[in-house]
């Protein structure tokens, strides 16, 4: 399998707002440190899961890779090409082969743009297709992704619709131009469970049929054990853990995925499970704790934990994690 | 006799398109010590049932039948007045969105210490402010905090405030309308595990409303299953997880991820749930159901009871002769 | 309220339409009936101190205001919006100057500053045109700012870059859709004011010369007249002006209660 994404010392870094005295009396600023040097990479065809609590970074490196925010450092490489660094024509070109599907149904489609303007849309933009040709593609991915009929799709407006043909609709707008790469944040979380499962689906079928590879965002671990290939959890900016799915989830190395993993719920009422239990709450991202970020929490937690950041350790193959008591 | 007794509840809702009628005909008990699950998707009226119970529905909505008995007394006639002798000190309610239901200008302290005076006049200020200090420690608050601001304090921890002020006055029993919705996933579990602590502690009754079937199965002992206004089943979550009747119910298990299994074949429900004011006619689930007959489309099926409790409402176990 | 309002606006439109068809007199011929006559059934609304038939004067004397107020609109709508959009979308020093400038504008009563502007411009419909519109364009470049600043934010328009949309693209086609129901509602305000507006400019002096019939030209000249008992010539003009202004606002109200909801949603 060879390679599409690859991740190297990303960071991103956002100031924060100082009130005018904070301007006319402290020198330094502060950040927020969403993103602090996390290097992955994803193979091709593969669903690689990004999961953690709000607040981790995983959006927000999301949102790098689609090229909608600039890193603060590192580098990235898609087949081999560094994003960071292009021109906004490079740029364009690229849209073509990496794209996004958001979260919330209700907000990412124009409200005065209608489905089938919406969905040609990209064609328009990157002159691949106009008149009837465009409508003929354009029906031809609404019914791939299971707006039937199509006809009558393509001249309601998004409000006419459910958030699950929403999300339908996005989906179409992401694969009309046949890109090689999406970023899907979080895509289902905001519709009713039964339905969930559908677009999942749906979105799994896409990926053997397009070929297509997915950067997965989710905190929902459940669903990310269902889907991935390949996990990576994320706590205060950092890769904690990563590996593939089958390891990671049965052999949870890192103490926070392990209280993850525990308070996941298990519809099973006879099931009775260990919770890993943690003191505190998350920390802001901009006091970052030192050491071990976690480490204010960590139920092992021992002298060095404070003193020195882990590295990921490669424990097994295809399996890391970054912790001091973890021996590779 | 049982803590809390709906019987035959319906409530509606006046829009500009129409009246809709959000709960249908609903009926259950809840005992002491009770943890009640309430599970549903979008409109399938479990969050206006909730805010019926304790008559914090919006100006639109009303209960136009039924009986709500808290501790034997119907209150659906009551006043406004009579409603908040009992809120709080009989049945409480803990809203979805910890973010918006706190006033911002007030200390947490305050809220409490309110809360009560207002409850029990006669109790002086340093007593509210025992008790108040008692609620903080009980949701694992420290009581250092107790003069922040709301603002202070993360998503978490306001949701523990929220809860802090439904059991501040020892309720018998507790609504938790989406009480971890909006939170993490660690954060959900500690609060789950704080309601049943409180619950086992206080003997207080909980009803649980959610969608998420998951943490309904995990956690409550008995289940409600609702879709568009009615109760389609009713069991023990023992029972409902082996062995679900309504197709409906066999549909929500299907689509719901286990992290403990090792394969999982998961399918969702086809179509999507109807529209309040264009129900269908019969069954309201027939357009959705695989196993749908007939009849199904003509008549709506009545509650039927199994054995060993038991309730569905479905022609494939029964109510074909009314 | 808005067919209301339309009702309203539109048969006043209508009548300076045709006005110069049905008045019964030339509104600016002189002495065609007694000077200060009261209403009569030769003259249905009496005459002025020069003799003008007031019937004629008021079908006459409101086109000048609904020219200066068509054209202020769309001075507003030509300058103001596009200035509103590309400003605040593009953010940085830019908008920074722009708000500077439009704030500052904005801080003048509206009235006085058309005054000053059309008394350095001089007379005539166009000059008025131009005063009223430099005193509310930034009305337009205020609200079609804050909705940019919103809207730049929303996944929708996120979404369009991702696209690969270039960013005229999103500020038409993406963004300006949505901010359209809000400058909808300040351009009728807007004509509304410049009819109020165009009076006051006519009234002082400042505005068409006094050769073309006009309603403020009636209420400089009723002004004068009243305390000599000849209530007709200020009253009459008076309410169409009034409510040509009603009907502007109400067709504005009635827009913008009619898509708030949607807007909210």
């Amino acid at each position: 399998m060879s390679v599409i994404v690859d991740v190297e010392h990303l960071k991103k870094y956002f100031p924060v707002q100082k009130s005018f005295f904070e301007k006319l009396f402290t020198r330094t600023s502060s950040y927020v440190k969403a993103v602090d040097d996390i290097s992955f990479s994803i193979n091709e065809g593969e669903v690689f899961t990004l999961a953690g609590e709000s607040g981790c970074g995983k959006t927000t490196t999301g949102m790098i890779l689609a090229m909608l925010l600039t890193p603060s450092g590192g580098k990235i490489l898609f087949d081999g090409t560094e994003i960071a660094g292009l021109r906004s024509e490079e740029l364009r070109l690229l849209r073509r082969r990496i794209q996004i599907i958001f979260q919330d149904p209700y907000a990412s489609l124009n409200p005065r743009m209608r489905i089938g303007e919406a969905v040609g849309h990209p064609l328009e933009i990157h002159g691949l297709a106009t008149g009837v040709d465009k409508r003929n593609r354009v029906l031809e991915i609404l019914e791939k992704v299971g707006l039937t009929p199509p006809e009558r799709f393509v001249d309601l407006y998004p409000h006419e619709l459910s958030g699950g043909q929403r999300q339908r609709v996005a989906i179409a707008r992401s694969i009309i131009l046949r890109p090689e790469f999406i970023v899907a944040d979080e895509p289902v979380s905001m519709l009713d469970v039964s339905i969930r499962t559908v677009l999942i689906d749906l979105m799994m079928e896409l990926r053997k049929d397009l070929g297509l590879t997915y950067l997965f965002i989710t905190h929902d671990l459940a669903v990310a054990k269902y889907i991935s290939d390949r996990i990576a959890i994320m706590y205060l900016g950092k890769i904690v853990e990563i590996g593939d799915k089958e390891e990671v989830f049965s052999n949870p190395l890192h103490p926070y995925t392990k209280a993850l993993l525990s308070a996941v719920p298990v519809p099973d009422p006879e099931r009775k499970r260990e919770t890993v239990e943690l003191k505190g709450e998350v920390p802001s991202a901009i006091q970052v704790p030192l050491g071990c970020r976690f480490h204010p929490r960590c139920p092992y937690a021992f002298a060095k934990c404070s003193e020195e950041e882990p590295h990921l350790i490669a424990v097994g193959k295809k399996h890391h994690a970054a912790c001091h008591l973890v021996k590779g | 006799m049982p803590l809390l007794e709906v019987d035959s509840l319906t409530v509606e809702y006046w829009t500009r398109r129409g009246i809709i009628r959000a709960v249908d005909n609903v009926s259950f008990t809840l005992d002491k010590g009770e943890m009640l699950g309430l599970v549903g998707e979008s409109g399938s009226g479990k969050s206006t049932l909730g805010h019926s119970l304790v008559h914090l529905l919006p100006t639109q909505g009303s209960i136009v039948g039924g009986h709500i008995r808290i501790g034997g007394k119907d209150v659906v006639g009551y006043s406004e007045e009579e409603m908040r002798s009992i809120r709080g000190e009989k049945i409480a309610f803990v809203f979805q969105d910890p973010m918006t239901s706190l006033n911002p200008v007030k200390k947490i302290g305050e809220h409490i210490i309110e809360l009560i005076q207002t409850h029990k006049p006669n109790v002086s200020g340093e007593e509210a402010l025992r008790f108040a200090e008692a609620a903080l420690n009980d949701v694992g608050i420290s009581t250092e905090r107790i003069n922040d601001y709301p603002h202070q304090f993360s998503g978490g921890m306001r949701q523990r405030i929220m809860i802090a002020l439904a059991i501040a006055l020892n309720p018998d029993i507790v609504i938790a309308d989406e009480p971890t919705t909006a939170l993490d996933v660690i954060v959900q579990a500690k609060i789950m595990d704080l309601l049943r602590d409180l619950c086992d502690a206080h003997g207080m009754a909980l009803i649980l409303i959610t969608h998420d079937i998951s943490v309904v199965l995990e956690r409550c002992k008995k289940v409600i299953v609702m879709y568009a206004g009615n109760f389609v089943e009713c069991a023990d979550s023992v029972s409902l997880h082996n062995d679900p009747k309504h197709p409906y119910t066999q549909g929500l298990l299907r689509t719901v991820p286990n992290i403990e299994l090792a394969e999982q074949r998961l399918e969702g429900i086809t179509g999507s749930p109807p529209d309040l004011l264009d129900l269908p006619s019969g069954c309201r689930f027939w357009p959705r159901c695989p196993q749908a007959m007939e009849v199904c489309h003509m008549k709506g099926p009545p509650m039927v009871e199994l054995e060993n409790g038991r309730y569905v409402r479905c022609f494939l176990y029964g109510g074909l002769e009314q | 309220m808005v067919l209301l309002g339309s009702g309203i606006v539109l048969s006043i439109v209508v009548m300076t339409l045709i006005a110069p068809w049905i008045s019964p007199y030339n509104p600016s011929a002189l002495n065609v009936g007694p000077i200060r006559s009261p209403p009569s059934p030769q003259f249905p609304l009496g005459t002025n101190h020069l003799g003008q038939d007031m019937l004629s004067r008021v079908l006459c004397g409101g086109s000048i205001m609904l020219q200066v107020s068509v054209l202020s609109v769309f001075l507003c709508l030509a300058i103001g919006v596009p200035i509103g959009l590309v400003s605040s979308y593009v953010g940085g020093a830019v908008d920074k100057i722009f708000s500077l400038i439009t704030d500052s504008i904005y801080a003048f009563p509206g009235l006085v500053l058309a005054i000053t502007i059309a008394a350095m411009l001089g007379r005539g419909a166009v000059n008025m045109a131009i005063s009223i519109a430099v005193v509310y364009i930034p009305s337009y470049f205020r609200i079609v700012r804050s909705h940019v600043l919103t809207i730049k934010e929303l996944q929708y328009t996120v979404a369009a870059r991702a696209i690969g949309a270039k960013w005229y693209t999103i500020l038409f086609r993406y963004i300006l859709p949505n901010v359209v129901p809000s400058i909808l509602s300040v351009a009728t305000v807007n004509f509304a004011d410049a009819t109020l507006t165009a009076a006051g400019l006519t009234f002082v002096g400042l505005g068409v010369t006094k050769d073309i019939p006009d309603w403020g030209w009636d209420l400089t000249d009723g002004r004068v007249l009243l305390p000599s008992g000849a209530w007709w010539v200020i009253t009459f003009p008076g309410i169409m002006i009034i409510l040509l202004a009603l009907g502007f606002t109400l067709i504005g109200e009635g827009l913008s209660e009619l898509l708030n909801p949607r807007l909210e949603q």
